[in-house]
């Protein structure tokens, strides 16, 4: 049983590290522009919310597979190929939790005050210090939220991981695969193991987030906070 | 010194103006929407003027003809903004000392007239405010904060946009106070945007009068019709008790016509 877990585990924390990176920056660079094809571009990124897992695994089988475009180039340089190992799982729960990630980020950004990263800028502050010291830290809990969402995303990700990384134990199978096998072979008590386990994990996560975003917001906004208290001499 | 004509073109008007001023508070008094904000975004360099040119002692900080403009963080320019913008995640101390490059000697003061973070924050009486966050401060604490931020960076220009409509009277007074001892300790120009009578009457040096984005000569400049805020109903209220009137007020921009001369190098 710990097979599918530890991979499951090990799946969605490298996938939603890439999204950490790759939808963090993509928000940043999108959240104070507006340029014409920005509502297209922005649509794209949040298709793989709506579409059927299907869909986006049959897309990743192209993509990926042997005549893919990405495929080929990867078996040809690298003699690596994607499709039906535990990459081709990465890459399945990456592209699932990419748009919550991006749409958490998105709203973050856009939720920091401009006059904010103004008043850095009249301070001296290069772009790079103006987004560590300014944007990040008060974007930090709409980040956090939402790699906690991707997460939650990437550990349930089913149908397109079957497509293409298929369902091989100890190699592929993830946690909702396993359920899904475990209860088409009959075996109600893996099943039963697996679907507390990963409910135990999402409701943690989950939990955990919203504890953490109230205490965060009531530092700032009503500044309690022991050190604030503290007399100077 | 400060050398500046600028061109901007905003949606429904066009922003165009000469400045010249060397040092004292520079009023920029008019209604809301008149582009006095925009002046200042130009002057910062947060907004790129649509054609023009700003010279502060010398330095060339925008030239539409030689292509230069060069970035906020490199103007060295002070700005107080309207809702102060202090780092709501940042102390008061860290707040104020955001401008100086980390380091040992980062509150000696650098330039002999000028005070150090010390003086500053004792003059300013937020030292004992240095560990609070922003949200615990009053509307006049995060004023003289903000204040303070803007100076420890030792800027050759100080802006100040409409810095005291979020405080109260008595507050307002004080700091209008503080704000003219300020600018006579550190010697450089402040321009300050407001359309508060009271506060151009306590601080002006010199009064620049906008309208839609230009400046205009005293005798065009009328209260803009059925404004009702406060701030215009003082004018009225004190009208009617004929005390430092709105007589006295157009007495008192006759007064400020001879320095507006200078203001406005047309």
């Amino acid at each position: 049983m710990s097979g599918p877990i530890l991979l499951s585990l090990k799946v969605a924390l490298i996938a939603v590290g890439i999204d950490a990176v790759l939808a963090t920056l993509l928000a940043r660079l999108l959240a104070r522009r507006e340029f014409p094809g920005k509502n297209l571009i922005e649509s794209f990124i949040i298709l793989p919310m709506v579409l059927p897992p299907t869909v986006l695994g049959f897309g990743l089988l192209i993509l990926l597979g042997k005549r893919g475009l990405l495929g080929r180039f990867l078996l040809d340089n690298f003699d690596l190929q994607i499709v039906f190992t535990w990459w081709a799982a990465i890459f399945a729960a990456a592209v699932v939790s990419f748009p919550l990630m991006y749409q958490s980020a998105n709203a973050a950004f856009a939720s920091v005050d401009v006059a904010l990263e103004q008043a850095a800028r009249t301070l001296g502050s290069s772009e790079s210090r103006v987004f560590l010291r300014i944007t990040l830290p008060l974007a930090y809990p709409g980040l956090i939220a939402g790699l906690v969402l991707a997460f939650a995303r990437a550990l349930g990700e089913f149908g397109a991981t079957l497509m293409v990384a298929g369902n091989i134990p100890g190699k592929t199978q993830t946690i909702p695969l396993a359920i899904y096998f475990a209860v088409e072979t009959g075996d109600n008590t893996l099943a039963w193991n697996l679907v507390l386990v990963i409910t135990g994990l999402s409701i943690t996560a989950l939990f955990w987030l919203n504890l953490w975003a109230r205490k965060k917001t009531r530092v700032w906004q009503k500044g309690d906070i022991p050190r604030a208290e503290r007399i100077h001499s | 010194m400060l050398n500046a004509s600028i061109r901007k073109h905003l949606p429904g008007f066009t922003v165009d103006i000469n400045l010249s001023f060397d040092n004292g508070i520079l009023v920029l008094f008019g209604p809301s929407g008149s582009g006095k904000s925009t002046i200042l975004n130009c002057l910062a360099g947060l907004q790129k003027p649509s054609a023009g040119r700003i010279l502060l002692n010398n330095r060339v900080f925008f030239c539409k003809h030689q292509g230069i403009n060069v970035p906020a963080r490199q103007r060295r320019i002070g700005y107080v903004f309207q809702d102060y913008a202090l780092f709501p995640h940042l102390t008061v101390k860290d707040n104020v000392l955001f401008g100086l490059a980390p380091g040992p000697d980062r509150c000696k003061k650098r330039r002999g007239h000028r005070m150090s973070v010390r003086e500053t924050l004792e003059m300013l009486k937020i030292m004992p405010l240095q560990d609070r966050y922003p949200a615990q401060l009053s509307g006049g604490e995060k004023q003289r904060v903000a204040l303070a931020r803007a100076l420890m960076m030792e800027p050759d220009l100080l802006l100040l946009d409409e810095p005291l409509s979020a405080t109260d009277a008595q507050i307002r007074r004080e700091l209008q106070i503080e704000l003219k001892k300020m600018q006579r300790t550190w010697e450089i120009p402040f321009i300050l945007v407001t359309h508060s009578h009271k506060e151009m009457d306590a601080l002006a040096d010199e009064v620049v009068f906008l309208k839609d984005g230009q400046a205009v000569d005293t005798s065009d400049w009328t209260l803009p019709a059925g404004e009702t805020t406060d701030r215009w109903a003082w004018g009225s209220s004190s009208a009617l008790r004929g005390e430092d009137s709105l007589v006295g007020g157009t007495a008192h921009m006759v007064r400020n016509t001879a320095s507006m001369a200078n203001a406005l190098v047309k």
